[in-house]
């Protein structure tokens, strides 16, 4: 039993970092921008957000640089898209690369350095429940924020009227447009969001996670990430649990190799991706259902007065 | 209609340069030292020396994976020290074990390195190939088994440092319970686990060792999720063979024991950290440059050790009780001459069956060959079947 209980506090700490960086990517795509570079902005934050906790020995500092630098360098991919209308996907593998090499270029000389002692996070009273408080209530304050995200986003996108603006951009940026809206500079400030987000990932991977930094630590998480809020039909509370669902997998797999079980070890890597894949798609197969949800002008550049 | 083409090719120009742009910062990136080297060998011209030798070494991962590859650089730095101008070194990082690695050992031989260590084993199939098209260069290959007139092969033996730390292990658990991570199920990783349970068992008849595979050598946050995962199962000494010192911080976290592994990685688990595996290729290669440049290199397969100082186990806890430290620098003495075998018989597998007879020891084909866990390994090895 307590194992069990370990395992789902390990589960929902694997899935954050997905959850937080799938949202990101869903507001993203939501305002009809696909950003393939999510893998180089998480480690570009990853190890912006490194160097700021083991400068200040703050979390939270660490956190806001990486939101900063998530940000900014999906800022500089915004501009080259919506401005310049250069190809998204390309644009986006540049990014990738481009923060891969970056990264280890300005992160050589905190490779093997270690942050300061945290003392670890409770939930005063809760985490004294016994099963209950060791696989739910000993989590870093992130695990909580990760869920309170993805509520916020889901009555942002749903039920405010800017949510309803930025999906309105996503599916008709011509109607926007004609309707007064500032289709590019939304677009953007979507953009940023959601690079501030794959950055709150990309620091929670080595500042909280690993925590340690070293040359392409996030091992393609981002591109886990951006599959997911498409088997997730772009719906917040879908990515959450597929992040949670992947992680689950993920760490059961390795417990079942700890307890001795005999299964291919090589069988049981792959089963996280193909779970995911499984039970994503059982729940979204009506294809009305996906097609309501895919941004209608997903990756499609816009031209205003075109 | 005219403008908006205009705008998109501007644009699509902009992505192009930016591609390129990363695109040879990268390639850029191996050939800096090689660029920087000619201009004091240059200066050198002038004086009736001889040419220096030029050396190249191909990594697996970058020179940052505080590492394997790290390891290997550091060789190489000793060969600049020990040789100084009579040799000029280059190294390229991050070389896929695919066709690329083809390519990348042409160019190298092409440009007049008359000695290419390539330190990975998925290296051996192009080492091979390329060597043929190359008989006057020399090619060193780690870890693999394949000779030709113009290749060797190099190794270290990692399982005589895992079998030290084992016997640390056992005299540090509480719970007779030690984790493994393993990368790929390989004999070279098979050997680390079984000397690993050996030598716990030394120390402590009690010990089983539980082992979890990532089935990749380099990915921090899944060493990580793997480490956790053993620590959750009862595991409070841990002992890796993947890439990062993933492993060593989660154990730190979670206040628990674990090593070092390639490299010194006392720093980062001050509480956690053991001991550190370590890797000194410089003595290898010091000893292949020197043949080189005197003409009595040939090809041969040398599995070097704790003898020659190549593999060792550095930086031993206080923690750990002073009677076992004796202990250990007696096997030590024992692995440098000669008179200590950590695979000796009789050696049996988890499921009974004898796998090396009573007072034998074992010889390098049978170490070439490890498909299984001994006695006090949980699991089966995955076989894919």
């Amino acid at each position: 039993m307590d194992q069990f209980a370990l395992l789902i506090a390990a589960t929902l700490a694997s899935g954050t970092p997905l959850a937080i960086a799938g949202l990101g990517l869903l507001i993203n795509e939501k305002a009809g921008v696909l950003n393939l570079g999510a893998e180089g902005i998480m480690l570009v934050a990853a190890i912006a957000g490194f160097a700021a906790a083991f400068n200040s020995g703050s979390d939270t500092l660490a956190f806001i640089a990486g939101a900063a630098a998530g940000a900014t360098l999906a800022a500089a991919f915004g501009v080259l898209v919506i401005w310049l209308n250069t190809n998204q996907y390309a644009t986006g593998l540049a990014v990738s690369l481009f923060g891969y090499g970056f990264s280890a270029f300005v992160g050589l000389g905190y490779v093997g350095k270690k942050l300061s002692e945290r003392t670890p996070f409770e939930v005063p009273g809760l985490s004294q429940i016994p099963f209950f408080g060791p696989a739910l209530f000993k989590q870093h304050p992130m695990v909580y924020i990760a869920i309170g995200l993805i509520a916020a986003a889901m009555w942002f996108l749903y039920k405010s009227r800017s949510g309803l603006v930025l999906r309105a951009v996503g599916e008709s940026p011509e109607s926007a447009h004609a309707l007064g809206y500032k289709v590019r500079w939304i677009r953007l400030v979507a953009v940023m969001a959601g690079g501030a987000l794959c950055g709150v990932a990309g620091a929670f991977l080595s500042v909280v996670y690993a925590p340690l930094w070293v040359e392409g630590l996030v091992a393609g998480r981002g591109w886990i990430a951006l599959a997911l809020t498409t088997f997730a039909t772009w719906r917040p509370v879908r990515v959450l649990l597929g992040a949670y669902l992947f992680g689950g997998v993920t760490m059961a797999q390795f417990a079942l190799q700890g307890a001795g079980v005999d299964i291919s070890s090589q069988l049981l890597a792959m089963l996280p991706y193909l779970a995911t894949i499984i039970v994503l798609a059982i729940i979204s197969r009506n294809p009305t259902w996906i097609r309501i949800n895919m941004p209608a002008s997903l990756g499609k550049p816009f031209h205003p007065g075109a | 209609m005219s403008q908006m083409n205009k705008r998109t090719l501007l644009g699509l120009t902009a992505a192009a340069a930016l591609t390129a742009l990363v695109g040879c910062g990268k390639k850029e990136e191996p050939a800096a030292p090689a660029a920087a080297a000619p201009a004091p060998a240059a200066s050198v011209a002038a004086a009736p020396k001889p040419e220096p030798l030029k050396v190249a070494w191909v990594y697996i991962g970058p020179i940052g994976d505080a590492g394997w590859t790290y390891a290997h650089d550091l060789g190489r730095k000793a060969v600049e020290a020990e040789f100084g101008d009579k040799v000029q070194t280059t190294y390229v990082e991050k070389v896929p074990e695919s066709a690329d690695a083809e390519r990348v050992l042409r160019d190298l031989a092409s440009q007049g390195n008359k000695l290419i260590f390539t330190t990975s084993f998925g290296y051996m199939e192009p080492t091979i190939k390329v060597a043929q098209e190359f008989p006057d260069v020399k090619f060193m290959h780690a870890t693999g088994y394949k000779l030709a007139p113009n290749v060797g092969v190099y190794d270290a033996s990692f399982y005589q440092d895992a079998y030290i730390s084992g016997m640390i292990a056992g005299a540090m658990t509480k719970t007779n319970t030690l984790g493994f991570v393993g990368s790929f199920p390989i004999p070279e990783v098979l050997r680390n686990i079984n000397a690993y349970a050996l030598g716990a068992q030394v120390t402590n008849p009690k010990a089983k060792v539980k082992v979890v595979w990532v089935n990749t050598w380099f990915d921090p946050p899944k060493e990580s999720e793997a480490a956790q995962s053993l620590i959750n199962g009862g595991a409070d000494v841990l002992l890796q063979n993947t890439d990062s010192s993933a492993v060593l911080q989660t154990a730190e976290k979670a206040g628990k024991f674990a090593f070092g592994w390639d490299s010194d990685m006392s720093a980062v688990a001050p509480k956690a950290h053991l001991a550190s595996n370590v890797v000194h290729w410089g003595p290898a290669y010091n000893k292949y440059v020197k043949d080189v440049l005197d003409g009595s290199w040939k090809s041969d397969r040398i599995v070097w050790g704790t003898k020659e100082g190549v593999n060792e186990v550095v930086k031993i806890a206080d923690a750990v009780p002073e009677d076992l430290k004796k202990k250990i620098d007696e096997i030590k003495a024992g692995m440098k001459d000669g008179s200590f075998e950590v695979f000796s018989g009789p050696i049996a597998d988890n499921t009974g069956k004898e796998r090396l007879a009573k007072d034998t020891k074992a010889d390098q084909a049978w170490k070439d060959k490890v498909d299984f866990y001994v006695k006090g390994v949980d699991g089966k090895v995955p076989t894919g079947k």
